[in-house]
């Protein structure tokens, strides 16, 4: 059995009802085992209507007695322990200190419960899904990854942020961006621009781009993490602005930007308050060496993974309709090559605020 | 060559009296005296071999004690005493037994024995008169009823023949009967490889019958207990088959015939000829079946072994053959190895060149051997140990042969072995075929090698079927110790979700795993084909030096870590380092036994590849 919680009980009721369920198996003499729903790119469906990827009814057993499961199943149970003790001590911890909590030596033996954090983020999504509560609902956030700089004022926590006034760093994104942490007040912005990296996002803020062209400047540090994610989603929903993405022309800057739009496969049950579908791509395009004229030396050739990669995203369901889409990854593949965002300062310094962005703003060149 | 004249006669007489001084003291390296390394363990070889030959003639279970002393005042000289408790040598054949070449009861008979010439005794008396200048000792007793007697013997090289130095009564108060014999030679002691501590353990491998008593010049005393308390069957004395006889034999042999007939000598002098078949033969070389075997013209006693050598007659007899058999193998490598796994084989005879033969092969794994490097042959002709010429060896070639690999060992391609493990390979025989006259290798003839190689491969078989159950068992241990740990954590969660006491889960969710991991020990089983019962020929060795059946190895009575690479499991996520770990800590107590002593419960023995016989514990409470 696994806990299917209703939605009246509270994370600390579903957290004990899944340790009761244990109970009962293991007294019964039977398997314990939790229902996990998988987050794989088999349990995942595109809605076509929604345009958001959504996360299909497949689940796992995790079973305990068995040998390739036994200790994920003896983690989660740990992980669940610690945020029940978050809850109950109405405190939120990040997900580093719900390592140290949950991390100890094994008694009697040399081995950890946990090697490192990269083994227990994914058992607290895991346990995201299993009791179909939200991370913050467990008591837990990320670490601050990402800042935005803009024509928009936010309150944060009570306190009043201009984003038009943050020098050069600008504001740090929070892991947790729901209504009651983070209130929008005045927005002269037209639109958002999502980049990639912190070093373009740092020439487009120097070059003031976000006061020229009336926007908000916002990166994520590669993968946008979800406080990135929901905060667009917010900002897009609420306000009614629309998203461009500026990342790398490579198949990790087209996976930044699907997720965005569509939501990512292991995290598909946040898709319906993460995703946004209108989403557009302004570049890196592989046609961009041919239409800025970018000198071949700056590319990157492209490895055996990366030409990998590509093919899988290709054939992903919302790529695979898009004849423009096709023709984008296709045309790198036979370029075999890669570009860079910071390709682009080999054309001047300040070729993306003053050439590139404006030019393709104009001509709305973009891909959707 | 019976010549008529008197000159020639007495010229032969000469020649030969001459050969025999020169013959040892130009070839002394065919007879083992090459070095004063090597002089000992010769010596103490041909007496004990003697002894044993003697006490098992009698039907007496030997008892056989082997001193060497340093000779006062002298750098390399030493005294080997040899004792045995055998029938004893009747006073009249003491001095030819030990004071002249080439005498004794073996050489002119086709029976099982380990000396075959006559050579050795009595060289090593004349290798240490040549060297020290002493002669040699021997006290014998051979009547209860009369006193034992001392005599002293020095040889005369020239004449090779024996010359009484003292002969009288001595005092012989340790069996009913028994021989002593002391020689004081030119010679070095020493330990390890080659050494008479190693003739002595492998000489008590291969006859588990016999008791030994080792004291050695710093008066350290080795014992090696007898294991078995029967005899071995008496071996039956035969008479050549044609097959197995070279020309020169077959005339001289018809030359010195006492029968008048050549039908009476065929059948009365070689096995499996009948009047029938000795007719054909006749026949066949066209001489009269009457003819007188003594006047027969070179020329047609050629014709007549050509003949014999054509017929088509039954293979040569084997019960004259007396193998160690499984069960002696079994416990004669238990006593003196301390291994884990024993197995042994005994194969049906065989015949080479007309002579019966038979191959025994016993394997001893794990436990105390030595778990770097290649395995250690050691070889056995006729219980003999053959401690010289590994590579000559026919049955080193053998043992090179076989795929080690299949059995679950480590080999490289035309090597030997890797691991703890110990080859025993005994070739039984009327008559070994030896590379040289030291008796150190047996020479490769093709049917010699294939039967070697079966028997290795029948007691190899036996290995990997139990390495592979070892595995699976150790398998299972494995799984349950990883979700035995596991269980602590998942109850110690639950109660601090529920505040709610977890001793009823944990003792539901241990009985799971014990009952889990049975069932997977089962399939595991099934998987290798393998019927739950016991391997036949085999003997395995639990951590209280007591045999273990193969139900308590499933049980878990016997988990070293040191099976062949685990390939049962290859789930991801298995925490591999779990019992590794533990093992780590387990490995620590070093209790190094004294050689032969007795060993006790539950003791660990210090070995590389970590502890063979302890039960993994993974909760801490027996860990040292």
């Amino acid at each position: 059995m696994s806990p299917t919680p209703r939605k009246k009980l509270s994370t600390d009721e579903k957290i004990v009802q899944m340790a009761k369920t244990v109970h009962s198996q293991g007294l019964a003499g039977s398997d314990p085992l939790f229902h996990v729903p998988s987050r794989t790119l088999a349990n995942v469906n595109f809605n076509e209507v929604k345009r958001i990827i959504e996360m299909g009814e497949g689940k796992t057993a995790r079973e305990f007695f068995n040998l390739g499961q036994s200790k994920k199943f003896m983690q989660t149970l740990l992980v669940a322990e610690a945020c029940k003790r978050l809850v109950h001590a109405g405190k939120t911890n990040s997900i580093r200190d719900l390592y140290y909590m949950t991390k100890h030596t094994i008694s009697g033996t040399r081995e950890n419960t946990f090697d490192d954090q990269a083994e227990s983020d994914p058992i607290i999504e895991d346990l995201e899904v299993t009791l179909d509560s939200l991370r913050e609902e467990l008591h837990l956030f990320a670490s601050n990854k990402g800042a935005m700089v803009g024509e928009i004022t936010v309150v944060d926590g009570g306190d009043v942020i201009d984003a038009r006034r943050m020098g050069t760093g600008g504001w740090s994104v929070p892991s947790i961006v729901e209504p009651d942490v983070i209130q929008f007040r005045e927005c002269e912005a037209k639109f958002i621009l999502l980049v990639e990296k912190d070093a373009m996002w740092r020439r487009l803020n120097e070059d003031k781009f976000w006061r020229q062209h009336h926007c908000i400047l916002i990166h994520g540090g590669g993968q946008p993490p979800r406080g990135v994610r929901r905060l667009m989603h917010r900002m897009v929903n609420e306000l009614k602005l629309p998203l461009y993405v500026f990342v790398d022309n490579d198949p990790w800057g087209y996976y930044i930007y699907s997720v965005v739009k569509q939501g990512s496969i292991s995290l598909a049950y946040e898709s319906r308050r993460m995703a946004i579908p209108n989403a557009k791509f302004i570049g890196l395009s592989s046609k961009d060496v041919e239409t800025f004229q970018i000198p071949e030396e700056v590319t990157i050739r492209l490895e055996d993974t990366d030409i990998a990669r590509a093919k899988e995203i290709m054939a992903y369901p919302w790529f695979a309709g898009k004849k423009a889409w096709q023709t984008e990854i296709q045309r790198m593949l036979s370029s075999k090559v890669k570009l860079e965002l910071e390709a682009l300062s080999a054309k001047g310094i300040t070729f993306a605020s003053d050439e590139y962005l404006p030019r393709k703003l104009k001509d709305k060149d973009f891909l959707d | 060559m019976a010549a008529a004249t008197p000159d020639a006669q007495s010229m032969a007489k000469r020649q030969q009296e001459i050969s025999v001084a020169d013959f040892f003291a130009k070839n002394r390296h065919m007879l083992g005296f090459d070095n004063a390394r090597k002089a000992m363990l010769t010596a103490v070889k041909e007496a004990v071999d003697n002894s044993l030959d003697a006490c098992e003639e009698a039907r007496i279970l030997p008892e056989i004690r082997v001193e060497i002393r340093k000779v006062e005042g002298t750098e390399d000289h030493f005294t080997m005493s040899v004792r045995d408790n055998g029938p004893g040598i009747v006073t009249a054949q003491i001095p030819r037994v030990f004071g002249k070449l080439l005498y004794g009861s073996k050489f002119h008979r086709l029976r099982m024995s380990r000396g075959q010439q006559g050579i050795g005794i009595s060289a090593a008396g004349m290798y240490g008169q040549i060297t020290t200048a002493k002669p040699v000792q021997i006290t014998s007793r051979a009547f209860k009823s009369k006193p034992a007697r001392y005599h002293e013997l020095r040889m005369d090289l020239k004449r090779n023949e024996p010359v009484i130095l003292e002969d009288r009564e001595a005092e012989w108060p340790w069996s009913p009967t028994g021989t002593q014999v002391d020689i004081t030679m030119k010679a070095t002691f020493f330990r390890g490889r080659q050494s008479v501590d190693e003739y002595l353990e492998q000489t008590a491998i291969a006859n588990p019958h016999a008791s030994f008593t080792f004291i050695a010049p710093d008066a350290t005393i080795r014992t090696f207990p007898r294991a078995a308390t029967e005899l071995p069957p008496e071996p039956v004395e035969i008479q050549p088959h044609p097959h197995g006889i070279e020309l020169g034999i077959f005339t001289r042999l018809m030359h010195d015939s006492p029968h008048r007939s050549m039908g009476v000598f065929l059948t009365s002098s070689f096995s499996r000829v009948n009047s029938h078949a000795a007719g054909q033969v006749c026949k066949a070389a066209g001489i009269a079946l009457s003819a007188v075997p003594g006047d027969l013209h070179p020329d047609e006693a050629e014709k007549l072994f050509q003949a014999l050598q054509n017929a088509d007659l039954p293979p040569p007899r084997t019960d004259c053959l007396a193998p160690i058999g499984v069960e002696h193998l079994l416990k004669g490598m238990h006593k003196e190895l301390g291994a884990e796994f024993y197995s042994a084989t005994t194969r049906k005879p065989a015949i080479y060149r007309g002579n019966p033969f038979q191959i025994e092969v016993g394997l001893a794994w794990g436990g105390k051997l030595d778990a770097e490097g290649a395995a250690r042959v050691i070889r056995f002709a006729n219980r003999v140990p053959l401690q010289y010429q590994l590579s000559a060896c026919s049955s080193t070639k053998a043992v090179m042969d076989v795929a080690w690999k299949s059995y679950g060992l480590q080999q490289s391609k035309g090597s030997l072995p890797v691991g703890p493990l110990v080859i025993m390979v005994h070739m039984a025989s009327v008559w070994v075929p030896f590379t040289n006259q030291a008796k150190e290798a047996i020479a490769d003839y093709d049917e010699i090698r294939k039967e070697f190689k079966l028997a290795l491969q029948e007691a190899g078989r036996k290995l990997g079927s139990y390495l592979k159950r070892k595995q699976a068992a150790a398998g299972q241990a494995k799984r349950r110790n990883i979700f035995n740990a596991y269980i602590e954590e998942v109850v110690r969660a639950y109660q601090s979700i529920t505040l709610e006491d977890g001793a009823s889960l944990r003792d539901a969710l241990l009985e799971t795993a014990r009952k889990k991991t049975e069932l997977a020990e089962k399939l595991e089983a099934m998987k290798h084909h393998e019927a739950p019962d016991e391997i036949e020929g085999t003997l395995v060795i639990g951590s209280d030096g007591l045999p273990v059946t193969m139900e308590e190895i499933a049980e878990g009575a016997l988990l070293g870590p040191d099976g062949p690479s685990d390939g049962t499991e290859s789930s991801p996520g298995a925490p591999e380092d779990l019992v590794e770990g533990d093992l780590e800590s387990l490995a620590s107590p070093i209790q190094s036994a004294a050689p032969h002593k007795p060993r006790g419960p539950r003791e660990v023995h210090n070995e590389p590849s970590g502890p063979v016989g302890t039960t993994l514990n993974l909760f801490g409470e027996d860990e040292p």
